[in-house]
């Protein structure tokens, strides 16, 4: 494999990978307001297919994609009356709305199956970025508008969680509720606010599928993405740049995994769709917190200690419990 | 929302409403719900109705069908009774049955070889063993979350919908690889087996006896065990407060095990019932999504096992009944599991409703 290859490969991933940036990126805000929304799955989905439909009747892509984040909106909204004002199980209320939506979509879609529809745009290199040894070819070459909002988006993103004092709040509602609801800040209020914008997240990443990187619709059209989305978060360790490399490091597997298809003969095409998601789950299972220990107690103390501090991390210390101010 | 005066959230007079006004109420938004979505698509609410209910219920074909559905659900709500009470969300449940059918399918591929005419064994006795290498395949699965959970502290929600990809993965290698059937590999699953390794049903519909019968078994067994048994007692003991039962001497980790071994086991059943008893070989999709709609089932009968069997029933209906709607009325059958999400989408906000605001 030479240089040019590997780097087509790289880009392949990049743009494979934008989806599932936009929905871990919306579940890393949900989570670090300490609201889990198992329901990305079905509010992936669900975006895609409304995502497809709004985009194929108006005829406007970008219509598509208010319909779908106003689709995460609703779906989001009903993840935070139960958790956040109901107190129920988050994890019961997003994984029966996963399931929901992923039916509802295939049920209400069903006419649209395997139509032609309308398409995001071709979009131009960025200007003088694009000039960059590897990196331009990389990056900047995209020809992709949802690729580059992508990368400002985990930007913006990384800018607001530890640069601004806003940030600094949604951390504090998502760590320590009650100090932050003590310091007067409102922590039902914000609690909902970023998880109905996660939500939106989750329903755009869904009309990127379908109006632009898996461009169509089809019954369960982007099947295994949302929960992959909820295990890139827990292995990126709730940061958005790391999260973002989780969801690299996938798109690189799933671009290998087709290149492999081609080169290896004895085993089946089909698995190496189902290998990505199997290694990825690997992956969190190995870095997770009790292995890690174990492996890093091996190792001299000096050592141990960077490795610690780059490896391992923990969720929201509030993350799943309801925030009771009374 | 003004946080600094919670109580005033609610108007006083909703306050008096008595728990069931808000659990009936929920019921009636879901009803109302499912007939705005049939709208939508297009047709009339209570012809769908209709035509649900007549294709579940008229022919004995039909009934065969729902309790050829019914089975395997049963067998996977009364398995996730112990991990719901054990406050474990076991989503591997797919896997566990993915795995138990992969194993029966093994185990019945070494006792009636491709090349063979006749089974090792005698066929009961082969189909006996198939069903018991089924159970201890999810069994391992379901070992396989509790351990990572218990010893490697991973959350058992992704460490089943690992294993859940994993089984997956495996057994559609196994159908386009080493399994495959002579001539070529398709995703509709293995070479059937023999009719001899197929088990009996009730006259000529998919329904099987020794089916039935196991996942009424295992239910029975389930209710008497939650009921009646110091293990139940212990089981809730952890669901409720893994800490305070630990301190007063009830070994957490070996209840959180125990729980996702028998649920393994019921799964695993409900895999090889799959295999021997519905479509006499492996496919990809073996499990039917039968695992996850048992979850739905245990979520709307809070994890009490007394009220499975009925839930579980109109459930199965519902799949079947579904299954019309292409043919009949040009609908996706979808539908059935949009009404069930729904349904107990709704029970959960109904519950949450009473429990914060009824008087």
């Amino acid at each position: 494999m030479d240089s040019t290859q590997l780097l087509i490969i790289l880009a392949t991933a990049i743009a494979t990978a934008t989806p599932l940036i936009f929905a871990c990126l919306g579940e890393t805000l949900t989570e670090r307001a300490g609201v889990i929304n198992l329901s990305a799955e079905g509010t992936v989905m669900l975006g895609a297919m409304v995502g497809f439909v709004v985009a194929k009747t108006t005829e406007n892509v970008w219509l598509g994609f208010a319909g779908a984040a106003i689709v995460g909106v609703l779906v989001a909204l009903v993840v935070a009356f139960g958790a956040i004002t109901l107190r129920q199980s988050q994890i019961a209320i997003g994984f029966v709305l996963a399931l929901l939506c992923s039916d509802l979509s295939s049920y209400l879609g069903n006419p649209y199956v395997r139509i032609p529809g309308p398409t995001v745009p071709p979009a131009f290199p960025i200007p003088i970025l694009e000039a960059i040894p590897v990196l331009g070819p990389l990056f900047f070459r995209q020809g992709d508008v949802l690729v580059y909002a992508s990368y400002a988006l985990i930007a913006g993103m990384w800018f607001y969680f530890y640069r601004t004092r806003a940030g600094l709040t949604l951390r504090a509602i998502g760590e320590q509720p009650a100090a932050a609801f003590v310091r007067g800040h409102n922590v039902i209020g914000l609690r909902y606010a970023y998880t109905l914008i996660g939500g939106a997240l989750m329903g755009i990443a869904g009309a990127a599928f379908s109006l632009d990187f898996k461009a169509g619709w089809s019954h369960r059209h982007t099947a295994g993405y949302g929960w992959i989305a909820l295990a890139i978060v827990i292995f990126g360790g709730w940061n958005p740049l790391r999260v973002a490399f989780g969801a690299y490091l996938f798109g690189v597997l799933q671009s290998l995994a087709s290149v492999a298809q081609s080169s290896i003969q004895d085993v089946p095409t089909q698995v190496f769709t189902v290998a990505p998601f199997i290694l990825m789950i690997l992956v969190l299972v190995l870095t997770s917190a009790g292995w890690l220990d174990r492996l890093l107690s091996y190792l001299p103390v000096n050592a141990r200690r960077t490795l610690a501090r780059t490896l391992r991390t923990s969720p929201p210390a509030a993350l799943g419990r309801p925030f009771e101010q009374d | 929302m003004n946080s600094t005066v919670p109580s005033q959230t609610v108007p006083p007079a909703l306050e008096r409403l008595p728990p069931l006004a808000y659990r009936g109420g929920a019921l009636i938004i879901a009803l109302l719900l499912i007939g705005l979505i049939v709208v939508i698509s297009g047709a009339s609410p209570f012809e769908v109705i209709g035509r649900m209910f007549s294709g579940a219920v008229s022919t004995p074909d039909q009934i065969g069908r729902v309790v050829a559905t019914l089975s395997p659900l049963l067998l996977c709500a009364a398995g996730l009774v112990y991990t719901f009470n054990a406050g474990l969300y076991n989503l591997g449940v797919e896997g566990q049955v993915t795995f138990g059918a992969i194993a029966t399918t093994f185990a019945l591929r070494l006792l009636y070889p491709e090349e063979a005419t006749a089974s090792i064994l005698p066929p009961p006795l082969t189909i006996a063993l198939g069903i018991l290498v089924g159970a201890l395949g999810g069994m391992l699965w379901g070992l396989l979350a509790g351990v990572l959970h218990v010893y490697g502290r991973i959350s058992e929600i992704f460490a089943g919908l690992g294993l859940n990809f994993a089984a997956t993965g495996m057994a559609i290698y196994l159908i386009f690889g080493p399994w495959k059937r002579p001539g070529v590999a398709s995703l509709s699953g293995t070479q059937p087996f023999d009719e001899s390794l197929w088990l009996g049903t009730f006259g000529q519909t998919e329904a099987t006896p020794v089916g039935l019968g196991l996942a009424l078994l295992a239910l029975a067994v389930t209710i008497v065990v939650m009921r009646n048994t110091h293990f139940g007692l212990r089981l809730r003991a952890v669901g409720k407060n893994p800490y305070a039962a630990h301190v007063l001497g009830v070994p957490a980790r070996r209840q959180l095990l125990s729980a996702f071994l028998v649920c393994g086991v019921f799964a695993g059943l409900a895999g090889a019932i799959q295999v021997v008893g519905v479509f006499h070989r492996l496919i990809p999709s073996i499990s039917s999504n039968l695992g996850f709609l048992g979850l739905l089932v245990v979520m709307l009968v809070n994890f009490d096992p007394l009220w499975v069997l009925p839930v579980a029933i109109f459930f199965s209906a519902l799949n079947v009944g579904g299954l019309q709607l292409p043919l009949s009325l040009g609908l996706e059958s979808s539908l059935s599991g949009v009404i069930q999400g729904l349904l107990v989408l709704f029970a959960l906000i109904g519950r949450g409703l009473a429990q914060r605001y009824a008087g």
